[in-house]
């Protein structure tokens, strides 16, 4: 794996710090008790529900260990996952049927 | 159940919080094990951890480092990724933003899901709760996973450099987020949001700087809003 030097690493630290509070402290601190337009929090409301779905796709489907070959042990793994989630809405529930169908597949086609 | 001192519900909210133990130490430890293995010394690791405080965007900037990305993409990746806390700050400022500076500055600092969750749950549930009662509440839910989250950090940044590649850890961070993601599809606009954002990540793969993830995480959140005011119309 690449070494990341360490001024990056602490540039990154040190802004994600700053920005991530800044995040948080933006309504409460600064807005206090005033409101908000309803656009705004109509986007917001799907930031999570976006971005990290696009952040994992990629992976799922190109993913690293195997030189960005598809892999059915880690697809698969990622759709049990998905599914466990989505039926049980239990994140722990879809960790570990998830990692199980990973490992078992893993093992079962070497 | 009848409960009125501040200090009670600082203690209804700690015994609401203590579940959520069980995601943020498994997920703090692999913040720990990636980091160390991303090449991070145990300083950076615990720094990062407990000044950044918000595990997904952490996660998003260790990965997108190891892609060579350039920082201020990386900077801009993970802080669109913790775009929610912006969120949550924002649904929170009703119920909160009549307290002091001090206390709104920490409320800021410790506000995660954990105990946005819990908050909302309980503030929608006991509208009549006075400002002193809900403060404590929502520091009490967010009480027990803060010390353990670096604990658990620290913990993977020990342990990291001794795991096995057999081990597939590189898939531990997708299987993470897509349990996430299950539970979060409330309504057909977040799955409209989700696939929309999927589709335009791998069709931007080829994008340089990953910059493909920001323009499909912003084509996702447009399309989830398009869904909802859609929904509304033919409801209305």
């Amino acid at each position: 794996m690449t070494q990341i030097d360490a001024t990056t690493i602490w540039f990154i630290i040190i802004g994600l710090a700053i920005g991530s509070f800044a995040l948080r402290f933006a309504f409460i601190g600064f807005v206090g008790n005033r409101p908000m337009p309803p656009w705004l929090l109509r986007h917001l409301r799907y930031t999570a529900v976006a971005i990290l779905p696009a952040l994992i796709a990629p992976l799922v489907v190109w993913p690293s260990a195997t030189e960005g070959q598809p892999d059915v042990a880690r697809m698969a793994a990622a759709a049990v996952t998905l599914a466990v989630g989505l039926i049980t809405k239990s994140v722990l529930a879809a960790i570990f049927t998830g990692a199980g169908t990973l490992y078992g597949l893993l093992y079962l086609l070497g | 159940m009848a409960i009125t001192t501040p200090k009670s519900y600082f203690w209804k909210g700690f015994r609401d919080g203590a579940p959520f133990v069980f995601v943020a130490v498994p997920f703090g430890t692999l913040f720990g094990v990636f980091a160390t293995e991303a090449g991070l010394n145990i300083i950076q690791i615990l720094a990062f951890s407990a000044t950044v405080f918000a595990g997904a965007a952490q996660f998003t900037a260790l990965q997108l480092l190891q892609e060579q990305t350039p920082t201020a993409i990386v900077l801009a990746s993970a802080l669109a990724v913790n775009l929610r806390v912006a969120m949550y700050s924002a649904s929170l400022t009703p119920y909160l933003g009549a307290a002091p500076i001090w206390q709104r500055a920490c409320a800021a600092y410790l506000t995660v899901d954990q105990s946005y969750a819990c908050s909302m749950i309980q503030f929608e549930k006991e509208p009549e709760m006075s400002l002193p009662q809900r403060m404590a509440y929502f520091f009490g839910s967010v009480t027990p996973i803060t010390p353990l989250w670096v604990f658990a950090t620290y913990l993977g940044a020990v342990l990291g450099t001794q795991i096995p590649d057999s081990w597939a850890l590189d898939f531990a961070l997708p299987i993470t987020f897509l349990a996430m993601v299950g539970p979060m599809m409330r309504t057909l606009a977040h799955v409209v949001a989700a696939i929309v954002a999927i589709a335009v990540a791998i069709l931007t793969v080829g994008v340089p700087f990953n910059l493909g993830l920001l323009i499909a995480g912003a084509a996702g959140m447009m399309a989830g809003a398009q869904a909802e005011v859609m929904m509304e119309r033919r409801k209305a």
